[in-house]
């Protein structure tokens, strides 16, 4: 099986290894997949609270180089994005950018999962940060 | 395209010997008379040039059956160990099928066995797959358990393909013999590298490879036992009745003149090959545990192949090693090395979870492996795995002390 240029490139350099703080409210963490299936995708985002902005991104994978280099090539595409227009990143996009065999399209979709997942995160952080203040107020 | 490395070996370096092996150079030259000069059909009676290719088949059927200490009309040429296995099994169901229809093997089979055992249960026949030990062996009693009066066949491989594993073969012969059941045996990755002695271990059909033993692709043997008891299988292959009628078609005779060396080389150099490959393989498996925490050898060491070494390095995936490895041919055991995405079914009957036969690398050490190769690939890694340790989520959580087996995976996100 041969891989294309760019996989083997985010494998023997992959961008944005690494974690974030999991409990800052700024971060958002997706963590997809599961041992038994061989593909395990952490990813997180740094998000700027007040343009819902994703600065940075960090991300950790066990799986195959096609694996790895989606997640790679997913921290790439969201820093910079919004939080929704991240949300419209495509597994698609990622198999046309990296050259994906139909074998390894399902580590595309779980890049993509992984993105949502950090996302739904963040988010369901902002909404929690939200309700305290009506309880204080109350109390 | 092979290049050098820094301690003069020679890349890519090839440890995959239990996918194939590569032919000898005396192998070689031993059948290269017989393309363009000794090319004569070896059943052609009536002339020179057959009665020199029947000569080269019966001296190559002498030193096979001497390797296994059988006689040379028990040995019948086939294209291969798939081949010999499916005649063995589909022979022996067809002959002996007045006296009964229950075939017994084993889950951790090469897929040429329990393949043709899934097509035999379509034709009525009953199978029964016997588990494994976490050592990979097979539990005695399961198999006296599992026998009957219908049963007509046991089927279990000699050495495993995967981990190298060896069978109490001689203990299985035993039983059999007692029982009045024949006892085939896939002996593809045992023949040439360890001891083998039909008679001593009771077998009564044996399948051998010659690519296994640094032969031609192509070519193998079915060993049918002539005497005590004899042996009788119905051929798979008609039109001419070669092989006392069990397998027709002209014989390659250039193939089975390799076929024949390989074996001879093997018999003499088995005594010191089998100890300098345990060495090796002892000093690959010790390199790589002394810098590396969290691997783990699959299978029992005590009865395995002297080259092979199946180990899985937790918190990293196969496919992911291998490509880190590029320069050295070796395979695993996880899914995305697999035609059918599906982990090895041999590490899982072991009971090894997923996760870890996701993490498997088989390495199989062979005749042309060096020292100098040995260490490299240790060295090499121990590198690999530590980077790809740095990537991984899972080597992460259980450095931070999270139990990975009482995580509940999202598969799926909620979005």
């Amino acid at each position: 099986m041969a891989y294309s240029d760019k996989v083997l490139d985010h494998y023997t350099h992959p961008r944005n290894v690494g974690s974030f703080d999991k409990s800052s409210s700024e971060v958002g963490t997706g963590l997809v997949g599961a041992p038994e299936c061989g593909d395990v995708m952490k990813l997180q985002i740094k998000v700027n609270p007040e343009t819902a902005v994703i600065e940075d991104a960090k991300f950790k994978t066990f799986g195959c180089g096609s694996a790895i280099a989606s997640s790679s090539l997913a921290t790439e595409w969201v820093k910079g994005k919004t939080v929704e227009e991240a949300l419209a990143i495509k597994n698609t996009d990622i198999v046309r950018e990296l050259s994906l065999p139909p074998v390894k399209i399902h580590c595309s979709v779980l890049a993509e999962d992984a993105i949502r997942a950090a996302i739904g995160d963040w988010k369901k952080k902002q909404a929690a940060a939200e309700k305290p203040q009506s309880v204080e107020a109350n109390a | 395209m092979s290049t050098t490395s820094g301690n003069g070996v020679r890349l890519p370096i090839y440890m995959d010997n239990h996918a194939t092996t590569p032919m000898d150079p005396r192998v070689l030259e031993e059948m290269l008379p017989y393309f363009t000069q000794k090319f004569g059909n070896s059943a052609s009676r009536n002339h020179s040039f057959g009665w020199e290719a029947e000569q080269g088949v019966e001296q190559a059927r002498e030193r096979i059956a001497k390797l296994v200490g059988a006689t040379a009309k028990e040995i019948i040429f086939t294209s291969g160990a798939t081949e010999s296995d499916n005649l063995a099994l589909k022979g022996v169901a067809e002959m002996y099928k007045e006296k009964g229809n229950h075939i017994i093997t084993a889950v951790t089979e090469h897929k040429a066995i329990l393949d043709t055992c899934k097509r035999l249960e379509k034709y009525g026949c009953r199978v029964t797959y016997l588990p494994v030990k976490g050592d990979g062996l097979v539990d005695l009693e399961d198999l006296k358990r599992a026998l009957d009066d219908k049963t007509i066949l046991v089927s279990i491989m000699f050495a495993n393909n995967e981990i190298g594993v060896i069978q109490p073969v001689e203990q299985i012969g035993a039983i059999c013999r007692e029982r009045g059941v024949l006892f085939h045996s896939d002996a593809t990755q045992a023949v040439g590298k360890v001891p083998v002695d039909v008679n001593q271990m009771k077998i009564d059909l044996m399948s051998i490879s010659a690519h296994k033993m640094y032969g031609p692709k192509g070519i193998g043997a079915l060993y049918v036992r002539r005497k005590n008891p004899r042996v009788q299988i119905s051929a798979m292959i008609d039109g001419g009745g070669h092989e006392r009628g069990m397998r027709s078609g002209t014989l390659a005779v250039p193939n089975i003149v390799g076929l024949g060396k390989a074996c001879e080389l093997c018999m003499q150099e088995m005594p010191e090959e089998s100890k300098r490959l345990a060495a090796l393989r002892d000093r690959l498996r010790s390199r790589i545990e002394k810098d590396l925490d969290e691997v783990y050898v699959n299978g029992t060491m005590e009865h395995r192949l002297p080259g092979n070494l199946n180990m899985s390095f937790a918190y990293v995936e196969g496919e992911s090693l291998l490509m880190g490895i590029s320069d050295i041919a070796v395979s695993s055991g996880s899914a995305c090395t697999s035609a059918t995405l599906e982990p090895s079914y041999v590490l899982k009957a072991l009971g090894t979870g997923d996760d870890l036969a996701h993490s498997s690398i088989r390495f199989g050490l062979g005749r042309f492996n060096t020292e100098a190769e040995v260490d490299y690939v240790a060295a090499k890694m121990v590198e690999v795995v530590l980077r790809l340790r740095e990537l991984s989520p899972l080597y992460e959580m259980a450095k931070e002390g999270i139990d990975l087996k009482k995580v509940s995976w999202a598969a799926t996100p909620d979005h």
